[in-house]
């Protein structure tokens, strides 16, 4: 596997490191850190504001990377694409601007088990403040939803139903389409955290049936503190503001206010227009290389790791046997050996794994797991770090006192 | 000390070999303490007697080597003392974690001076200090 990658990445030219954090956050190209910089050495100014070029410009760059990323998801209007600080903040905006709003007492929210805290706990929010009740799909052990699971628990009366489409321990697809078409069926609204899928393939909104989508910038290639949501135009126009302020009026009186045209409404304050720029030329970075590419280069890399964990004595791994539904991550355990010691002593290695609950708490009880390791690829890996992390990972119970 | 060699001259031997790992009958206190960053819990039992001499104490709960293992050697150096040099000994260790304690104090310390060097991993110092702070939670106000 030659890797013509790595000479994007600066912090991958140092060699004796192996970056296998990826579903944490991914590293950036220059070609990135570029675009960033070219952002604030020629046009800094504040969007949206200016009467002036640079101010101009820098709407320009900001609103062309509104239409990228439009483009990117298949929205069909850029206005549907709302820039926030992560996929964190972006589930919190659904929360507050809309489900607050719409939903009461006796009302169904269902998401899955295997869901980020992110797309738990806003809500948990909602259900104590509405009075909706909070449901869960269950999945087997492996990461698997049945479409009876999820004919039980969507029913009439369900009206937010939120499930993510790659999750993050497992790495599995999860059965996105029946879920969202079983939703509207029964008249719930949508939102599909896509944070672990865009990076790794494609993603259409309204092939995915989402109502709402939301992602983070910085695991594919941007830099952190740029985020998107996703929300279909007759949603949207019908929401309150999440944050009031700068930027998301029209006119003000001493009591009162007029909110700006859509996108703007949801956008108060300055915003991150570098940021926004920055996600942009990562999408073009992306796109350049092709999910093809990514999936190829994933798919091996998993497959060795798959095949490397079964061949250490006393390690598994978890989620599905087959490679091309790992979204390129391998979470393991080691009998005997707490995932912090075994992050711990592959660090000594220069090898970068994570070790906990990942924020899948329930996912973790579920499965009756206490915490898990987890190695996770991006397409700049290649085969001779796969291959020595299994070597490190054959030694890690010696280095944990153990004779065998 | 690198973390391999603390792992290989002190963690291992009491995380694999504990001496004070289990359950204790009637113990006179019972404390629980959680290490947030990764949800591993940890929960002491102490019996200790009239004169504030902890007689013997025993640990449960799952966790990291780390945890594991500096809650058992704590355990080998209060059994015996009183709650109140047990409090003190508490405030030496989380001194020394800081870079703050003399070599006086960290002789005081015997085998858990072999910790001194997890200060400089942050992400393990929670590992380190889990059990003195519930140690000290469970003294407090003896
Ligand atoms: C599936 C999923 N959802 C949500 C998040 C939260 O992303 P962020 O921390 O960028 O808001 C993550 C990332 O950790 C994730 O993996």
């Amino acid at each position: 596997m030659t890797n013509l990658f790595k000479k994007d990445f600066p912090i991958l030219g140092d060699d004796r490191y192996i970056y296998f954090d990826n579903a944490a956050t991914s590293q950036r190209p220059r070609q990135v850190t570029e675009a960033v910089r070219r952002f604030n050495d020629e046009t800094n100014s504040n969007p949206l504001r200016g009467l002036y070029q640079w101010s101009v410009e820098a709407t320009d760059r900001y609103e062309a990377a509104r239409h990228r990323v439009a483009g990117f998801i298949g929205a069909k209007h850029d206005e549907e694409i709302i820039f926030t600080r992560n996929s964190t903040e972006s589930l919190n905006l659904i929360a507050y601007s809309w489900a607050l709003d719409n939903l009461t007492e006796g009302d169904r929210i269902v998401i899955t088990v295997l869901e980020h805290h992110s797309d738990i706990l806003p809500w948990q929010m909602v259900s104590k403040k509405t009075g909706a009740v909070l449901d869960y799909i269950e999945c087997d052990e492996k990461g698997g939803i049945s479409d009876g699971e999820i004919e039980k628990k969507i029913v009439p009366g369900t009206k937010l139903v939120c499930c993510m489409e790659v999750s993050n321990v497992l790495g599995c697809r999860l059965p996105v389409e029946k879920i969202t078409s079983r939703a509207h069926n029964v008249g719930a609204v949508t939102v599909v955290d896509a944070a672990q899928s865009v990076p790794h393939r494609p993603v259409n909104v309204r092939a995915l049936g989402a109502d709402f989508l939301v992602f983070s910038g910085h695991k594919l290639m941007a830099p952190m503190g740029i985020g998107v949501l996703y929300a279909k135009l007759s949603l949207l126009e019908n929401m309150t503001p999440f944050l009031r302020g700068g930027e998301m009026i029209e006119s003000v009186t001493r009591y009162g206010a007029v909110w700006a045209p859509l996108p703007q409404r949801f956008e108060a304050g300055t915003v991150n227009a570098a940021g926004a720029v920055g996600l942009a030329a990562a999408i073009d970075y992306l796109e350049d290389i092709g999910f093809d590419t990514v999936r190829e280069r994933e798919e091996k890399l998993v497959s060795l790791l798959l095949d490397g964990i079964r061949s250490v004595p006393h390690a598994e791994f978890y989620g599905s046997d087959d490679p091309k539904d790992h979204g390129g991550i391998a979470a393991f355990n080691i009998k005997g050996c707490h995932p912090h010691d075994v992050a711990s002593i592959l660090d000594t290695e220069n090898i970068c794994i994570r070790a906990g609950h990942h924020c899948a708490q329930p996912l973790h009880d579920h499965l009756g797991l206490q915490s898990t390791a987890r190695a996770s690829v991006y397409f700049y890996n290649d085969e001779s770090e796969a291959e020595r992390f299994i070597e490190a990972l054959k030694k890690v119970r010696g280095w944990l006192g153990y004779g065998d | 000390m690198e973390i391999k060699d603390i792992y290989r001259e002190i963690v291992n031997e009491h995380n694999l070999h504990p001496s004070h790992r289990g359950e204790m009958e009637n113990p006179t206190k019972v404390m629980a303490g959680v290490n947030p960053s990764c949800g591993d819990k940890l929960t002491l039992q102490f019996r200790i007697n009239d004169d504030g001499i902890i007689e013997d104490a025993m640990y449960t709960g799952s966790g990291c080597a780390v945890s594991q293992a500096s809650c058992d050697m704590m355990l080998d150096l209060v059994i015996g003392k009183t709650t109140g040099e047990a409090e003190r000994l508490a405030n030496i260790f989380t001194r020394m974690i800081k870079g703050e304690a003399s070599p006086e104090e960290l002789e005081e310390l015997e085998e858990s001076e072999a910790l001194e060097d997890i200060a400089h991993m942050p992400a393990r110092v929670k590992c380190a200090v889990l059990g003195w702070h519930t140690m000290e939670k469970l003294v407090d106000g003896d």
